[in-house]
């Protein structure tokens, strides 16, 4: 693990002088913004139950389906169509060190991205001066959902960016696995034969990882460890496959 | 570097298949401490597959390498840092500048900041970069691209240095600097280049490998090389008069061995171009000369040594490997 901040300090480095990370991150806030101020403008027409941290993070996947294939498609494959892959396996480093690096950097990110959002809390807080609208719990656990879960969506991304030297193919396949991850497994929950008997331990399977009631109760400030464990255990078998995929495609290149 | 062993590589009965393609097939060879070997063969032999596997970046299908005396196979990471490799067409991103990039890399190989700073003057230095150490590389020219990745190969002054076609797309005044560096690197360090620019490859290296359809078809200094593939020494002459008996009969008063290989038809003056060729060691052109012009039937007018080119020991010699590849096959059939 010598290299790991060689190769993270390295890669972010790359990230801040890329124009395209600064176009990325506008467009992010500019969405989120808009987001939150539709959020607002519900709460100034009619008085709703929930905070609205709650329901802004209920958006949550609107953001994580475009940006996290956005900031981790390049990050393998571009070396790999550049060549740079060569160079870079062939210096004293291994695959896990190239792979973590290059994960932590998109992480750090991801979650600088996200952190940036917490200023439209502080001007929520500075303006309206009502403290009813800016509900302290929800909106920790809100951001605590967010760090644990991009362990793993970024974790698939860069999984993803392994498997093809295209960087539009890894991108559309991150958007598709992370499709699938929240919204396609909230749906299979949802469905009526779900209800019945013989669907049972299938049933409680798919309830186990659904994201929106991990999101309901990080958001009520219950940090359930099965729930952490299952977005850690998943982030680290991505980053498993993702080494593996490269070091595969290398025996059989 | 003390403990550089005598034999910085060893490869052993290297095979790579791809699928059914056969890309390297038995290779064994060995290299010394501070020789620069040149890796000859037309495209597709198996020179980048050799090299790539000598690097450990791509495992071999069956067979070993021993960079330094470490496998290559079990001591990867060790291995790594005795070599400094330039992939084909050199491969360098785009949006660094060639300071960053190189100091990235000289961090990557394991140097210190303060050793590295030191370093990263002398290679600039020496691969005339200074101009350009504040430039994107995605802007330079091929010459500079190509020395950046020559520099990088050198950064760590690695005991083995492994650089494939380092002089491919360079104008002529780009190659001889390359040339000079390379030169400038003998004694020190182990280098493999691999290039079709034959003269290139006759002026730095010590030693040759001309490789076809994986295999080494012929090896050693370039005029080992001449004698073991051609196994004569040839002499062209002009000559007119009578080349039915008075020739041959001079032929074989200068040296029993003698032979025409070639007539031409002859030219406007009633002169033929002739090819002689002798198993014989040493030079004849002087007795030759002397004879031939002493006999009153036969009228002189040139006589030359014909030093074959490295390049026509490289068309015969991979002539050769087809051959020999090609027989056990048809053969069979």
């Amino acid at each position: 693990m010598k290299h790991f901040l060689t190769i993270l300090s390295h890669e972010l480095r790359m990230l801040l002088v890329n124009a395209s990370t600064y176009v990325a991150a506008v467009l992010f806030l500019a969405l989120m913004g808009f987001i939150f101020s539709g959020v607002l403008d519900n709460y100034s027409k009619a008085a709703q139950e929930t905070s609205p941290a709650t329901v802004f993070f209920q958006l949550f996947w609107i953001p994580v389906l475009f940006m996290v294939p956005l900031l981790t498609m390049k990050c393998i494959s571009e070396e790999r169509r550049l060549g740079t892959l060569e160079t870079l396996l062939t210096a004293p480093v291994t695959t896990t060190e190239v792979v973590l690096g290059k994960y932590a950097a998109a992480y750090l990110l991801y979650l600088f991205l996200w952190a940036s959002t917490g200023g439209f809390f502080y001007i929520l807080h500075h303006f309206a001066q009502d403290p009813r609208l800016l509900d302290f719990g929800p909106m920790m656990g809100g951001y605590l959902f967010i760090a644990v879960s991009g362990l793993f969506y970024v974790a698939v991304g860069v999984f993803a960016s392994s498997l093809s030297r295209n960087q539009a193919v890894a991108g559309i396949l991150a958007f598709t696995i992370l499709f699938a991850l929240i919204i396609g497994l909230n749906y299979a929950a949802t469905l009526e034969m779900m209800n019945l008997a013989s669907m049972k331990p299938l049933h409680a399977a798919l309830d186990y990882v659904r994201t929106f009631r991990h999101l309901e109760d990080f958001s009520q400030g219950i940090v359930d460890t099965r729930q952490v464990l299952f977005y850690l255990s998943g982030s680290v078998l991505m980053l498993i496959f993702s080494i593996l995929g490269i070091e595969v495609k290398l025996l059989h290149s | 570097m003390s403990e550089i062993p005598e034999l910085t590589i060893e490869a052993e009965h290297l095979v790579k298949t791809y699928g059914s393609l056969t890309a390297v097939n038995d290779l064994s060879f060995t290299v010394k401490r501070g020789e620069i070997v040149g890796l000859l063969g037309p495209n597709g032999a198996g020179k980048s597959t050799t090299m790539r596997i000598l690097t450990g970046y791509l495992p071999a299908t069956s067979g070993q390498v021993n960079i330094c005396g470490l496998s290559v196979a079990t001591h990867g990471d060790e291995v790594k840092k005795f070599i400094g490799y330039m992939p084909e067409n050199n491969p360098l991103p785009d949006d660094m500048r060639v300071s960053e990039y190189l100091h990235y890399r000289g961090r990557l190989k394991g140097l210190g900041r303060s050793k590295l700073s030191i370093r990263l003057d002398e290679v600039l230095e020496l691969c005339d970069l200074k101009r350009v150490r504040h430039r994107i590389i995605g802007k330079l020219s091929k010459g500079f691209r190509q020395r950046v990745g020559i520099a990088e190969a050198i950064l760590a002054e690695p005991p083995v240095i492994i650089m494939d076609e380092p002089t491919i797309g360079l104008d002529p005044h780009q190659i001889l600097i390359v040339r000079d560096l390379i030169a400038s690197l003998r004694g020190r360090m182990t280098v493999i280049i691999s290039s079709h620019i034959l003269p290139e490859i006759e002026m730095t290296c010590d030693r040759v490998l001309i490789i076809n359809q994986g295999r080494v078809v012929a090896q050693g200094t370039p005029a080992d090389l001449r004698r073991e593939v051609f196994g004569h020494s040839s002499y062209a002459l002009e000559i007119s008069g009578d080349l039915e008996t008075a020739l041959p009969e001079a032929l074989a008063r200068v040296e029993p061995t003698l032979v025409i290989a070639e007539t031409a038809a002859p030219d406007a003056a009633g002169f033929r171009k002739l090819i002689l060729t002798t198993t014989r060691e040493g030079d004849l052109g002087e007795t030759l000369m002397r004879t031939l012009s002493a006999d009153t039937r036969l009228r002189l007018r040139a006589l030359t040594r014909v030093h074959p080119t490295l390049e026509d020991v490289f068309l015969a010699a991979t002539k050769r490997g087809w051959e020999a590849i090609d027989a056990p096959k048809s053969s069979s059939k």
